[in-house]
């Protein structure tokens, strides 16, 4: 997309900044952008939320349906993830089955959810080894400008937290709807945090321009007893040292904490 | 992690945790009789495929896997060329056989992030600005699987990059060190990484102290965190040595003969 020299300019001046501690809108290296997050916003899914971070705009639909338990695992009910980059969010989306960014998306948001066990899936059987609940979260990417991953992690929490389950009975083995709702039920809140290297500095919450120079990146989801449940590391051809991910991982105990309170109370 | 109702268990992939007292004994002994800072037996073999640029294979526990490098050649299609340096394709993938229920040949989602995640984890040390316009491609076969095969499948794509006689920075090394039983071990097997609480593979250059793959999946607090990661590089560095007297054992002692 765009071509290997604008790039090298770009990414020249970018670490020039980050030597003297500045970025190019004017962010110091640990400061997100503006998050704003609305609830709701999709009336026929059971759960959603828009996330807007900077200009990165994400929708995150949640779907209930039902299903057959994984045999190795019949009490429980199911959560699948699923990314989509859709065309109109970028130049450099097309259409077509996932490709490799999307689906790496979804399985890190997904082991983020999963790994923390922030869903209660036990509540979600209906009969073991039969009829459980399936919780589809659907991450929908409008906007992209840097930083799918944490904004994406961000708004399925959001989208989980508004979700409201159908009240029912089980008559003869089948699902009978009753009126009212009830939340789904939550166990935990997992943030995820990813940092950008370039040259030698770490940055969070890139912009498209500083995505694009990043040498690599390591995304660190954290539960809210501050332990980490998903590490990803990814995006180029760079490479962390050791000292950088003790760095990264004690910068994330507080921007998780820190963001967990801007996601769970909108 | 998948919408589709038939899930084969597979390795790292797990719904939920079950109960893992069993995995370590009071002496700190495993199932399969290790401790916890110890690696499974490894064989490593160099330049296994005739037609192959590069080759290798590699025992690893139960684990056995074969990786054939071609290239740099011919970019196609095309349109994947860069102006400035070679690309790496590479393709992850197990074979049918290689899981107690077969899997199926397609490729699935963990496939396709794992092909992404090891090219990620060896385009560092690789010198792809030697090769402009190029392609690099790496195929890892999974014949049989006992975890850890996203560790044990990049060590052996270094060593037939390396056979493939690329030029590269140092080769890149992988093991994964995680907890099971409540307790950091090194190396695990297939039980202790579905049963066991966590899982954090490491890819390591050991002369240049990158670390080019890291992932997590599990609880771990940040000092079990921490004390994961040192192990797993630890593990590493022992590969490391089994890795250059593999390539020295075909370069060294035979190869000169042969040529």
């Amino acid at each position: 997309m765009t071509s290997t020299i604008v790039v090298n300019v770009k990414k020249k001046r970018i670490t020039e900044l980050l030597a003297g501690g500045k970025r190019t809108d004017g962010r110091g290296v640990n400061d997100y952008r503006e998050i704003q997050i609305e609830s709701g916003v999709i009336e026929r899914a059971e759960g959603s939320a828009r996330v807007r971070l900077g200009k990165t705009e994400i929708i995150v639909g949640v779907k209930i349906g039902t299903g057959t338990p994984f045999p190795d695992t019949p009490d429980t009910g199911v959560l699948t993830v699923n990314a989509e980059l859709v065309p109109l969010a970028s130049p450099s989306f097309e259409p077509g089955p996932p490709g490799e960014d999307a689906v790496e998306l979804a399985r890190v948001v997904d082991r983020g959810i999963r790994e923390s066990k922030a869903i209660d899936l036990e509540k979600l059987c209906v009969e073991s080894g039969k009829l459980v609940f399936v919780v589809f979260v659907d991450v929908y990417v409008l906007n992209h400008d840097g930083n799918l991953i944490d904004a994406s992690a961000m708004a399925a929490l959001a989208a989980l937290v508004n979700t409201k389950m159908f009240k029912y009975t089980v008559e003869e083995g089948e699902i009978v709807k009753k009126p009212g709702y009830t939340p789904l039920p939550m166990l935990d809140y997992p943030i995820a945090v990813t940092f950008a290297k370039i040259g030698n500095k770490l940055i969070l919450d890139t912009g498209l321009d500083e995505e694009q120079v990043m040498d690599a990146r390591l995304t660190i989801t954290m539960n809210k007893d501050g332990n980490i449940c998903a590490i990803q590391k990814g995006g180029g051809s760079g490479y962390f040292t050791r000292e950088e991910i003790s760095e990264a991982t004690k910068i994330a105990v507080e921007k998780t904490a820190e963001l967990r309170k801007v996601v769970v109370k909108s | 992690m998948k919408a589709n109702k038939k899930k084969p268990k597979k390795e790292g992939e797990k719904m939920t945790s079950k109960k893992s007292e069993k995995l370590i004994d009071k002496k700190g002994i495993r199932l399969d009789g290790r401790k916890v800072d110890e690696l499974r037996p490894v064989k490593m073999e160099v330049g296994v495929l005739p037609n192959a640029d590069g080759s290798a294979y590699l025992e690893q526990g139960r684990n056995k896997i074969l990786v054939g490098v071609y290239g740099p050649k011919e970019a196609h299609p095309r349109h994947i060329a860069q102006q400035d340096r070679a690309v790496i394709q590479c393709r992850y993938h197990m074979a049918p056989f290689s899981v107690d229920e077969r899997k199926s040949p397609a490729p699935s989602r963990r496939d396709i992030e794992l092909s992404k995640v090891i090219r990620e984890a060896l385009e560092p040390a690789v010198f792809l600005e030697y090769y402009p316009r190029t392609s690099i491609q790496v195929y890892i076969e999974i014949l049989q699987a006992d975890g850890g095969t996203r560790c044990a499948g990049i060590t052996t794509a270094a060593l037939a990059l390396a056979d493939a006689g690329i030029p590269m920075r140092d080769l890149v090394v992988a093991c994964a060190a995680g907890k099971a039983g409540g307790k950091i071990a090194l190396d695990l097997m297939d039980t202790e990484d579905k049963v066991g609480e966590a899982d954090v593979p490491v890819a390591f250059m050991p002369n240049l102290n990158a670390v080019t793959l890291l992932q997590m999946d599990g609880n771990l607090s940040v000092d079990e965190f921490n004390t994961a990661v040192d192990m797993a590089i630890g593990g590493c560095k022992k590969l490391y040595e089994i890795q250059k007297e593999a390539l020295k054992s075909k370069y060294v002692s035979e190869g000169v003969k042969e040529e």
